[in-house]
């Protein structure tokens, strides 16, 4: 059995005909399996989804009860069967709850990692390795130049900055589900005790961290603070709430952005950030690179992100590579603007 | 090197001049000499060594990486030392333990002393020692392309601030000192003495004048005052006087102090006197008075182009000014001219602790003696009343500015009783600019600011009515960020939220129809004309003067309008 005869691609996803599911897709299905709970990945109004007891949690947070017909929760490594085929979740390392999704046919493994990274997070399970004949890789930072370093070290400088303008807010720009929480938790673990405060969209999604055992000591809605006691502290937001109406409530604040991006200068003089924080959920170059190489698989399929470098990589490696030609996945924080912009842009600039 | 490079990459981005400053002094008190001074030297462009060539950094790469791969990433980065910085592969060397990577006064003390052809190779080393801000630090600092928005006057004023001292006194014993600043460092700290200027041609810190308002004009008395035009050129600092072994030097400075005598060569010549006494006799042969014309001195005033005899507007100056090479072409078509009108040091006297009319008077006296084509007097203006003033500002031509009135920008006021202090103080000195050009343009599209304005919509591009294809169109015009209130920016900011067509990235489309859109009154001081700009225009200063909620944009003014005006402005 050739490989995409398994899995292919269609325009509602990756799709797999033996098994009768798709994953992650971008429309409704009867089936779907999804990876992690950002929202270009878990989507509402599927008839059956199969995910990690988080995802699924997640999804309930921002969908509501009904958000598919039925629901099964599935544990890491536990396998379960769809006909011929055999399935079994395993950490990816992303965000809490986050999978790759193995999928065996005939003695064929394919791999969807889904979006995954191979740098310590204390806010949820390393990433496995999982040895493949197909390695379905993403490749958001799928070129030489992202490299990202010791996340530790970023939140050092965020320190350090809080530190030298006392006077000051910081404002940390982070997407709301997996960095937020990932950054406080890199705060707490750099000794940083005070009182940390979180702009409304992400107190939902940050409580239920907490409630899983998370621990990330106190946090205060920025919401109702006056701007004078605001000074000196550190708020994490979204990152489209860094530069609106919003931020005016605080005194001078200093814009941080917790991202892979802000690797490339470019990117962050372009959204008008002052302090770059190169702490990304997705794997860097190397990251990736070692990744693809250590599952053993002799076929690549590379998605959303710089595909084209990557396949080249492979190739030049011997490996077999194509770009994977998938839709509607990408900047996580697209799907969280709606609830961001609900508080800020309505009221039309000035009173806010 | 990597403090260093950390202290250069907050800076990149930090937008507010206080909280640059900050950084700076927080970096000066936690680095250690020399590095400190080095980096002092850095931001300030005193250190000199030959620039690597983009040339060189690619080949560098090249042969570590594979060449699709950094032409992927040279395409999505767009900067050169970055993508480098960002891809150099991790070094495997040799040996159990990584060298430290080089400090910055290892790269600063090589880079002096090391030939051409040892550089790719050292460099290579670098970059294998140090992370990626080190190596994109470096490769700003070698290639001579730092970019990243900090003056030298900014820098000094932070060294200043370290030691809680007035960036003037840094300023004025700046060209006196030389990197690492070892002696500026321990002065600033409290450990050593000031250090003395042993420069023969210091600068010194410029006097600014204040914009005066019609409200002001109430309590000042025109008697108190003497007037002058305020020219359109360049305000500069000529400074002679002899070094330690006797020879005469002459430099040039900015009114920031910046030395540009090597792009005015023609001018040099004028500044290098001999000392002389001069005698004059009556027929007793008794001496009536004598002139002691000195080799040191200092002018402060007008760096213009003079043609036959007649000052050149801006647009022409502008030519010669920021030029790499000046030709000798160069300096014939464009004549440099210098109109003084202070004199701040002669011979061993200072000057600058006399009222202005002594200065004056000293001034003649020198301006007189010099009988020199290229310096000349820049004269005041006879006045009673502030009603006599107001008239010839209205009309220089005839109040006396004759045919170089083109180049006349209004008339600067002098209290008469005034010492020259440095900076700007508030009563002394006023400039009373001519009436700017005004015309009403629509607002086109919006992008937000920087820093403390990020949440704003505070960066406008206006445009006029033109004849296009279909009918009348908004051709753009200019781009205006400052002028108006908090208050007006919190309206325009709503009115474009409310307002916006589409969304490119930062940048808003505004709504401009005929009937529907906001007129933005614009000031601004001149026109040019512009191949870079679609309208063909390019306007000098533009601000917003005022918002013009009442009036529909169909009645905003036309190209033509501009055109006419750029025709009376230039002759051309």
């Amino acid at each position: 059995m050739r490989p995409q005869d398994i899995l292919m691609p269609v325009p509602a996803g990756l799709c797999c005909k033996p098994g009768g599911f798709h994953i992650d897709p971008v429309r409704p299905v009867e089936r779907a399996l999804i990876t992690h709970g950002h929202s270009d990945h878990a989507r509402a109004g599927h008839g059956a989804v199969l995910a990690t007891q988080e995802t699924l949690d997640m999804m309930r947070l921002r969908y509501g009860e009904n958000f598919a017909g039925t629901t099964q929760a599935v544990a890491y490594g536990e396998e379960i069967r769809f006909g011929d085929v055999t399935v079994t979740f395993h950490p990816a390392g992303h965000v809490l709850g986050s999978a790759q999704i193995s999928v065996t046919c005939k003695d064929r493994r394919i791999v969807a990692s889904g979006d995954y990274k191979d740098a310590r997070d204390p806010t949820c399970a390393p990433f496995e390795l999982v040895s493949c004949d197909v390695f379905i890789t993403e490749a958001t930072f799928g070129l030489p130049v992202f490299r990202h370093g010791d996340a530790a070290d970023e939140v050092k400088k965020l320190l350090a900055s809080v530190k030298l303008f006392p006077e000051r807010a910081h404002l940390v720009g982070a997407y709301s589900l997996g960095k937020a929480q990932r950054v406080i938790a890199l705060l707490r673990e750099a000794g940083y005790d005070a009182p940390i405060y979180l702009h409304g969209a992400m107190e939902k999604i940050t409580n239920y961290y907490q409630e899983r055992g998370i621990p990330l000591g106190e946090l205060r809605p920025a919401r109702g603070m006056k701007k004078a006691e605001l000074a000196g502290t550190i708020t994490l937001a979204p990152p489209s709430a860094t530069s609106d109406v919003w931020t005016r409530r605080f005194p001078d604040p200093v814009t941080a952005f917790a991202s892979g991006w802000m690797r490339v200068r470019a990117r962050a003089r372009q959204g008008g950030i002052e302090l770059p924080l190169v702490i990304s959920d997705h794997a860097d170059w190397d990251g990736l690179t070692a990744t693809i190489a250590a599952t053993g698989a002799g076929e690549i399929w590379v998605t959303h992100g710089q595909e084209d470098a990557l396949v080249h990589w492979c190739k030049s490696k011997g490996l077999a590579a194509r770009p994977l030609d998938l839709v509607g996945y990408g900047d996580e924080d697209e799907g969280e603007t709606a609830a961001v912009t609900g508080e800020a842009e309505p009221t039309g600039g000035a009173k806010a | 090197m990597n403090r260093f490079a950390e202290l250069l990459d907050r800076l990149a981005y930090e937008p507010g001049r206080n909280n640059k400053i900050k950084l700076l002094v927080a970096y000066f008190r936690e680095t250690e000499d020399p590095d400190r001074g080095y980096a002092l030297a850095a931001l300030t462009g005193a250190l000199s060594f030959k620039h690597a060539k983009p040339g060189l950094i690619r080949d560098l790469i090249t042969e570590r990486t594979d060449p699709v791969l950094f032409g992927y990433s040279y395409d999505y980065v767009g900067d050169l030392s970055e993508t480098v910085a960002l891809m150099w592969p991790k070094a495997e060397l040799p040996g159990h333990n990584n060298p430290p990577p080089p400090t910055l006064t290892d790269v600063v003390t090589t880079l002096r002393t090391l030939g051409k052809a040892e550089l790719p190779a050292q460099l290579a080393r670098w970059l294998d020692e140090l992370d990626e801000t080190g190596r994109w630090a470096l490769l700003k600092l070698v290639t001579g392309a730092m970019r990243i928005g900090i003056s030298a006057r900014l820098a000094k004023t932070a060294a200043a601030a370290l030691g809680d001292k007035d960036p003037h006194e840094i300023e004025l014993m700046w060209p006196g000192l030389s990197p690492p600043y070892l002696e500026l460092f321990a002065w600033l700290e409290g450990r050593g003495d000031k250090p003395v200027n042993l420069d023969p041609t210091p600068f010194r810190p410029v006097m600014l004048a204040h914009a005066i308002e019609d409200s002001d004009f109430v309590n000042l008395d025109a008697a108190d005052f003497s007037a002058e035009w305020k020219w359109d050129g360049i305000r500069v600092q000529a400074v002679a006087g002899r070094d330690a072994r006797g020879h005469i030097q002459a430099r040039l400075y900015s009114r920031t102090g910046e030395d540009i005598t090597g792009s005015f060569p023609d001018l040099v010549p004028s500044l290098h006197l001999q000392d002389t006494l001069d005698l004059k006799h009556d027929d007793s042969r008794k001496p009536l008075h004598t002139f002691r014309h000195h080799a040191s001195f200092a002018i402060d005033g007008e760096l213009l182009v003079l043609r036959d005899g007649r000052v050149q507007t801006f647009n022409v100056l502008q030519q010669r000014l920021n030029r790499k090479v000046v030709s000798p072409k160069l300096i014939k078509e464009f004549p440099i001219h210098l109109r003084a009108y202070d004199l701040l040091g002669d011979g061993e006297n200072d000057l600058r602790e006399l009222p202005f009319t002594e200065r004056r008077a000293h001034l003649e006296a020198f301006v007189a003696k010099l009988n020199d084509p290229r310096i000349d007097l820049s004269p005041t203006i006879p006045f009673a009343s502030w009603e006599d003033l107001a008239a010839a500002r209205a009309d220089p031509k005839s109040a006396g500015a004759g045919d170089d009135a083109d180049a006349v920008e209004g008339v600067m006021l002098k209290r008469r009783d005034a010492p020259y202090l440095p900076g700007r103080p508030k009563g002394p000195w006023w400039k009373w600019k001519r009436d700017p050009h005004i015309i009403d343009a629509v607002l086109m599209y919006a992008q937000r600011g920087h820093g403390k304005r990020s949440s704003y919509y505070s960066d406008y591009t206006f445009g006029v009515w033109t004849r296009g294809d279909a009918g009348d169109e908004l051709v753009p015009v200019g781009k205006a960020y400052f002028g108006f209130t908090d208050e007006e920016l919190l309206q325009i900011d709503r009115f474009v939220r409310r307002n916006t067509t589409e969304k490119f990235g930062p940048v808003r489309h505004v709504v401009h129809e005929p009937d529907q859109g906001l007129v933005l009154e614009v000031a601004f001081e001149g026109l040019q004309r512009s191949p870079r700009h679609k309208s063909g225009v390019a306007m000098r200063f533009p601000r917003i003067s005022r918002l013009r909620w009442d009036k529909p944009p169909r009645e905003a003014d036309r190209l033509e309008t501009l055109e006419r005006m750029l025709i009376s402005m230039t002759g051309s």
